[in-house]
């Protein structure tokens, strides 16, 4: 089984602060990590290998640091890993950015299945993984939590899998080849061993640029993205309100005049 | 690059280097350059210059004959013939972007023997309501939706489509807006008309609720946005508003799919969903076991609340994960979020800072929660709300 996983780069968004005085991101200090959705997508990928034999590749499109990413993921067993890096895909949004993960997946060849995580911290879309199987014309299953089968019909292979829904899951199939996007209770991600950490040291990334996977100028970076961001700013703290101590029974009567009204 | 600098204008003045959010700007030899590794092409500087020396240069050939797009378009979206409760709030602020726009506000509904669905939409507002009727739409499924929906809007030309931000509504519209090639904004919370230009500003959290980001889709029609659920105000009921009901020929839209739905099971644990919830008592690792999450069941089934959880409490095991609240839970603002023995990790925060009124309970005073709680009560949670539970049935 051909298994491809789109990873992203993100910066542990947790500390992501706009400066007050000069109105600019502050990013020094700020940490960049996989994004932790796609962590789950990369061991699904693993397990499935584990399953059914075949190989895992691992692709991203970002700065030619995103490459750190990528050793990540090599470090937990993936086989293979491609950066798409180029100035053209620069302010790339949902749109362009799908259109050149396609392109990069088509380069790539004989896919059964592509594993995205469910969205990515620092933007939340979850638009790129649909997009993706837009582009390549394949079905898609969203927040997926359990790949339960593999099954043969007529020559043709069959997920059998569960997707969450706001009320609980559902069951579909889809057939191969075919894009997941993955979420939080499909696995749990194992670490990557000390072999695979001395193997990530050592593995060779696959550069490629625009014109390697044959993305039209036209579609990729901002000619290629509709959406335009025009303000960024810092939301509105939340305030602290009142603060009660006390016995229990006199902070719940207390607490109880106060929600009076809003209960 | 489409974002350049005219050296020769020029003046060294510095303003684009204050007004650049990523840091992407430099003086050197006292004329700004631009570090296209930064640079995310947002145009802040281009606004900024009093000299006209930025410019962003774009592609010219994209624009479409964007005058022959008009009215605002809410997706209906049902569950087995229900119409979802976010549609009634799209429609409630659809109906104020149709009015600055002076258009129609428009329902798209789905589904199978779905029709009589319709004046529910339009007593909320709907001038027209656009309805599909196939079997093949009985159940939600990504493909023959989204070919429906992209069908229509090629054919009646949109100028806005919103979209609850649901499980339905983020798996179905990337599709239809990678198929029209047109922009999409995500989870947006907050929707405006910029007089000037017509255009739809789309305000959205990113970075997780670190930062807002209002964004435009100046080129492309339709402007497609999905709204998250539960921010903004339902349309009210008004029996007299006269709406235009149109069925769509099934036979002149084509659908099928390859994936197929087999069946849906609800989690009987979650009596109430919390994406849904008005109330919602959330425990954290403090509640120390799935045992000692009954304390807080109880307090919840008394207000009529669903049950959430930190992903501390879900990670050791004591709630399943369908009831995590932030970041890599869900994103819940109920009228009043009650914490309990969540010390209030930012991951945490992120997911229900938006609530209306939030209650904390820790032990810790020091916990950060506090710092984001309207209420906050500094006790022992299986000593507190017991209290709580019998006050409120005194009334």
């Amino acid at each position: 089984m051909n298994i491809v996983v789109c990873i992203k780069q993100v910066p542990d968004t947790t500390n992501v602060r706009i400066n007050p005085e000069t109105n600019t991101l502050i990013r020094e200090g700020v940490q960049s990590i996989v994004n932790p959705f796609d962590m789950y997508a990369i061991e699904e990928a693993l397990r499935l290998r584990e399953r059914f034999q075949g190989k895992v590749t691992v692709i991203t499109m970002g700065p030619p640091q995103a490459e750190a990413a990528l050793r990540e993921a090599i470090s937990l067993g993936a086989d293979e890993a491609i950066l798409l890096s180029d100035r053209a895909f620069g302010g790339s949004d949902t749109l362009a950015t799908s259109y050149a993960l396609a392109s990069g997946i088509k380069k790539i060849g004989q896919v059964d299945v592509i594993i995205c995580g469910k969205q990515a911290i620092d933007g939340d879309t979850a638009q790129v993984g649909p997009g993706i199987s837009v582009w390549l014309d394949i079905p898609q299953v969203t927040f997926v939590k359990k790949i339960e089968d593999v099954e043969e019909k007529k020559g043709t292979k069959y997920f059998r899998l569960e997707r969450m829904t706001e009320e609980g899951h559902e069951v579909v199939e889809a057939p191969l080849p075919c894009l997941l996007t993955v979420v939080k209770e499909i696995n749990e991600p194992r670490i990557p061993s000390l072999k695979g950490m001395m193997r990530s040291k050592k593995a060779e990334i696959i550069k490629w640029t625009a014109a390697d996977v044959d993305a039209d100028p036209k579609k990729v970076g901002l000619d290629g993205s509709p959406t335009q961001v025009v303000r960024i700013f810092s939301p509105t703290p939340r305030q602290g309100g009142q603060v009660l101590t006390g016995e229990a029974a006199e902070l719940a009567a207390k607490l109880c005049e106060l929600l009076k009204g809003a209960l | 690059m489409a974002i350049e600098v005219i050296e020769n204008k020029c003046v060294g003045c510095t303003m684009c280097l204050r007004s650049c959010p990523f840091g992407a700007i430099e003086m050197v030899n006292n004329v700004a350059v631009i570090n296209p590794d930064k640079c995310v092409q947002c145009g802040a500087c281009v606004d900024s210059c009093k000299f006209d020396a930025i410019f962003l240069r774009k592609h010219e050939d994209v624009v479409a004959p964007i005058e022959d797009f008009q009215d605002v378009w809410v997706f209906a979206e049902q569950k087995k013939g229900v119409i979802q409760s976010v549609v009634y709030e799209l429609l409630g602020e659809g109906k104020k972007l149709a009015q600055k726009r002076k258009q129609n506000l428009c329902a798209v509904l789905l589904g199978d023997k779905i029709k009589a669905e319709a004046k529910k939409l339009i007593e909320r507002g709907a001038d027209k309501v656009y309805v599909l009727e196939s079997s093949l739409l009985k159940e939600y499924l990504d493909e023959p939706y989204a070919q429906a929906l992209t069908q229509l809007i090629k054919k009646y030309k949109p100028e806005i489509v919103l979209t609850g931000a649901t499980t339905i509504g983020r798996s179905l519209i990337p599709r239809v807006a990678v198929e029209l090639k047109t922009g999409l904004t995500a989870d947006c919370t907050g929707l405006d008309i910029d007089e000037e230009r017509g255009l739809l500003l789309q305000t959205r959290p990113a970075f997780g609720g670190n930062i807002m980001a209002t964004i435009i889709c100046p080129n492309q029609r339709p402007q497609m946005s999905t709204v998250r659920h539960k921010v903004m105000k339902e349309a009210e009921i008004d029996k007299k508003h006269k709406g235009e009901i149109i069925e769509i020929d099934p036979a002149s839209v084509k659908l099928t799919s390859r994936t197929a739905f087999l069946k849906s099971i609800e989690d009987v644990a979650e009596t109430v969903n919390i994406a849904e919830a008005d109330i919602i008592v959330s425990g954290g690792r403090g509640v120390g076991s799935a045992e000692n999450f009954k304390v807080l069941e109880k307090f919840a089934k008394s207000i009529g609340g669903a049950i959430g959880a930190s992903r501390a409490a879900v990670d050791s095991g004591f709630m399943p994960y369908s009831h995590q609240v932030g970041q890599t839970g869900k994103t819940v603002c109920p009228k009043i979020y009650f914490a309990c023995g969540i010390s209030g990790q930012i991951q945490h925060l992120v997911g229900m800072q938006s609530s209306d009124i939030i209650v904390a309970i820790n032990k810790d005073p020091d916990a950060p929660i506090f710092k984001v709680a309207t209420y906050g009560i500094v006790g022992d949670l299986f000593e507190v709300l017991p209290h709580l539970t019998k006050e409120l049935q005194k009334k």
